[in-house]
């Protein structure tokens, strides 16, 4: 492997773009917080907060410059999150006996 | 294998690595793989958080209620804005502007600083209006008590368990001002503010989490 890359430096601009953007989409999940959804709710909050967190992992973690090592310790995470959600939520919201009280 | 000037010069390569690159590449992977195992850990309560939830969705509600979205919304921009002045430091680190890295580091632990005390603020409504759970745990309303106290349990224990590594981040930085102060760091070699620079990005991300999945919920 040939690591003659010098490190990417990130111009100061896009670090004052990402944290506007992090405050407005603040603003906007309190927002939208007080709007009555129905089921929806708790779901555009966490996508929010997903596209917030993708700005901070992509550019102030600086992600996005890294290695595709990195990106993929990244996915991994994520995958293992899933894993994690998914099978401890795929069984409690299958079980008829319990009395799931959607609103 | 071609002989790089740095690998013959540099002091701070260590010997079984090719380059300087190389050496950084290694340190930032093993950073992020530690941050899996802290994804991991956070990632039990919060499905902790969803299974109960989802459950019993009426006193999780009652008890966001108590929550003081002013505060959670006050700490989310100044943790927000700790993370903006970390990607600051480490820019001063990578451009080897040492006085501007002090800087950024003291204002990040300033931020920091003031992150918890709003948190102690608010845990003391708590302690005062007796939501911590435990014997002494009160709630008059429609809800189950016992189940808005579930709410409080995980309540206390994520911000308790965040708050725990947002000091721990203090206490890091405040270990690099030394090593700034004491010209460790250069242009070449700025490793440990990249990596504490990473922590505190991911401390910054649990709260983005944290605040609607606790604040937010049933505001409508």
């Amino acid at each position: 492997m040939n690591h003659v890359m010098p490190d990417h430096v990130v111009p100061l601009r896009v670090y004052l773009l990402v944290f506007i953007a992090l405050i407005i989409l603040t603003a906007i999940t309190v927002q939208v917080a007080y709007i009555d959804l129905g089921l929806l709710n708790t779901p555009i909050a966490i996508i929010i907060a997903s596209i917030k967190a993708s700005l901070v992992v992509l550019y102030f973690m600086h992600v996005r410059y890294s290695e595709k090592l990195i990106l993929l310790v990244v996915f991994v995470s994520i995958f293992t999150l899933i894993l994690l959600f998914g099978f401890a939520l795929s069984d409690y919201l299958t079980r008829y006996w319990i009395m799931l009280p959607i609103r | 294998m071609s002989l790089g000037h740095s690998a013959a010069s540099s002091p701070y390569l260590a010997h079984h690595f090719e380059d300087l690159e190389q050496q950084k590449t290694s340190a930032v992977l093993g950073m992020w793989l530690f941050l899996v195992t802290e994804i991991m850990f956070f990632g039990g309560l919060f499905a902790a958080y969803a299974v109960y939830r989802t459950l019993y969705p009426g006193p999780f509600h009652a008890g966001s209620h108590l929550l003081d979205v002013r505060l959670g919304g006050l700490n989310t921009g100044i943790l927000i804005f700790s993370s903006f002045t970390m990607a600051l430091a480490v820019h001063s680190a990578q451009l080897g502007k040492r006085r501007l890295l002090i800087l950024f580091l003291t204002l990040t632990m300033t931020l920091g600083c003031a992150f918890f005390v709003v948190k102690g603020i608010e845990w003391h409504h708590k302690y005062v209006e007796h939501h911590i759970p435990g014997p002494n745990f009160h709630f008059d309303g429609m809800q189950d008590p016992k189940l808005v106290q579930l709410f409080f349990v995980l309540y206390f224990s994520m911000t308790g368990l965040h708050a725990l590594h947002v000091l721990l981040g203090i206490g890091a930085m405040l270990w690099l001002v030394v090593l700034a102060m004491r010209k460790k760091f250069s242009k070449e070699w700025y490793t440990p503010v990249e990596l504490v620079g990473l922590y505190w990005h991911f401390v910054d991300i649990v709260w983005i989490y944290l605040f609607p999945l606790l604040y937010l919920l049933g505001r409508h």
